[in-house]
């Protein structure tokens, strides 16, 4: 019961995160269309580490 | 000529699938039930995604056959190696058929082979259903898992070769080169020479493209009805993540290890902390993140495919047949072609980060 809480809680943190670094990301392309390929590159490595944080603490949690 | 290949594939093609028949084991499954109630469709994805001893295709659950072939067991037991083909076991998985091997009994228990006692003619289990007469013993066993990566290797093989090949002609490949050209690119480009740099980046080239190619093709063989998990295997990821781990710490310069243990620039006390900080995340926290990332991801892609096609079972109560089945079947088709892109995001995430890792390692400081 408590671990699929935990659960919850890191899907609603990670969710966070991408929102704000997918958010962002869209916003810098809007301004710098000319950026894109630099900024979807960044988007994802950051992604990437934030999901491996993510999956991280899931693991952990089971 | 190209028309005369692909006659000869299907060809091919048709033999593999005719001889399944042949390869098939006719014995009955002793309780030949179908899959109804939400803890057995729990147990078959669970079954699916750990490893197995044989390569089970499917059930014909009229007749309680199973379509499967058998691989080889290759074990290292108290009387030395032992092999034989798992079509001994008989689909058994719970201990009940033994099998003798010049004085050892062997037995399978949860896809993991163990070896009775000497003396022992079946296996007893305690309260906690743990084997009590029986131990695990050394398996080197060709099992799906390894049997998907043999194969993984044989298509870069043939692949790249065949890349290789038509260089010789000229400078535009043909064929399935044309395919991998823009792939091989793609990976020096985009992802090698911006993270390691234009000097250093050609000497780790090779274990990049191998490491993007080889986790590529395994993901894309986990979406086949094949049934493959090999990329979903931790042992397999703890294993890539090594070798990246391994190859960054020794090809480490001079500044990354002065910058790592005795950091410029910062109080003298500071710098044991730091140094402490960043060891664990040089040897520990990077491999770990990569490993985790990669088996996770897999993990839920299977699962989240396996439980929407579960949906045709569990929903046909309340919506009927043709209803659950249809909900199940576009919802199945919409993860999968997400599943596609995510096979191939995880082997460009694996890649991205290992060279990102390499370049960090690599990276000479300017003194100022």
């Amino acid at each position: 019961m408590y671990n699929l809480i935990g659960a919850g809680l890191i899907v609603i943190g990670g969710g966070i995160g991408l929102g704000q670094i997918g958010g962002k990301a869209m916003e810098g392309i809007a301004r710098q269309p000319e950026a894109a390929g630099k900024i979807q590159t960044a988007m994802i490595i950051i992604g990437a580490l934030l999901e491996g944080l993510a999956f991280g603490a899931l693991i952990l949690g089971k | 000529m190209v028309a005369k290949k692909s006659i000869k594939f299907i060809k091919f093609l048709v033999l593999f699938l005719v001889s399944f028949n042949g390869f098939a084991n006719g014995d009955k499954n002793p309780q030949g039930n179908t899959i109804d109630t939400p803890d057995e469709i729990k147990e078959y994805i669970s079954h699916h995604l750990k490893d197995s001893h044989d390569f089970h295709l499917f059930t014909n659950n009229a007749s309680g056959t199973h379509y499967s072939f058998p691989l080889p067991v290759i074990v290292w037991t108290s009387e030395g190696l032992k092999t034989f083909m798992s079509s001994a076991f008989h689909h058994d998985d719970a201990g009940h058929v033994i099998v003798e091997k010049g004085g050892v009994k062997l037995t399978k228990i949860h896809s993991k082979i163990y070896e009775l006692e000497s003396g022992a003619t079946s296996v007893s289990f305690d309260e906690d259903h743990h084997a009590t007469n029986a131990h695990k013993v050394l398996d080197l066993s060709i099992t799906k898992s390894v049997f998907g990566m043999l194969l993984a290797g044989l298509l870069m093989f043939l692949g790249f070769v065949a890349l290789a090949r038509s260089y010789k002609k000229g400078p535009i490949p043909t064929g399935f080169g044309r395919v991998l050209e823009p792939l091989v690119i793609y990976v020096r480009d985009d992802i090698a020479k911006p993270n390691i740099g234009d000097k250093k980046y050609r000497k780790f080239m090779g274990f990049l493209l191998t490491v993007f190619f080889f986790i590529w093709i395994l993901n894309l063989l986990g979406l086949t009805p094949l049934g493959f998990n090999v990329t979903g295997q931790i042992a397999v990821t703890v294993c890539l993540a090594l070798f990246t781990a391994v190859i960054y710490l020794f090809s480490g310069s001079k500044d990354f290890w002065a910058h790592t243990l005795w950091m410029p620039g910062v109080p003298v006390i500071l710098r044991p902390i730091l140094a402490v900080i960043e060891l664990v995340g040089f040897v520990l926290i990077k491999p770990f993140s990569l490993l985790v990332r990669l088996f996770a991801n897999m993990t839920a892609g299977h699962f989240v495919v396996m439980s929407l096609i579960a949906l045709m079972i569990t929903l046909k109560q309340d919506f009927g047949p043709a209803l659950s089945t249809g909900m199940s079947l576009v919802l199945a088709l919409f993860i999968s072609v997400i599943e596609i892109l995510v096979a191939f995001l995880q082997a460009f995430i694996f890649t991205m980060l290992s060279s990102l890792f390499i370049g960090m390692a690599v990276e000479e400081h300017d003194h100022h």
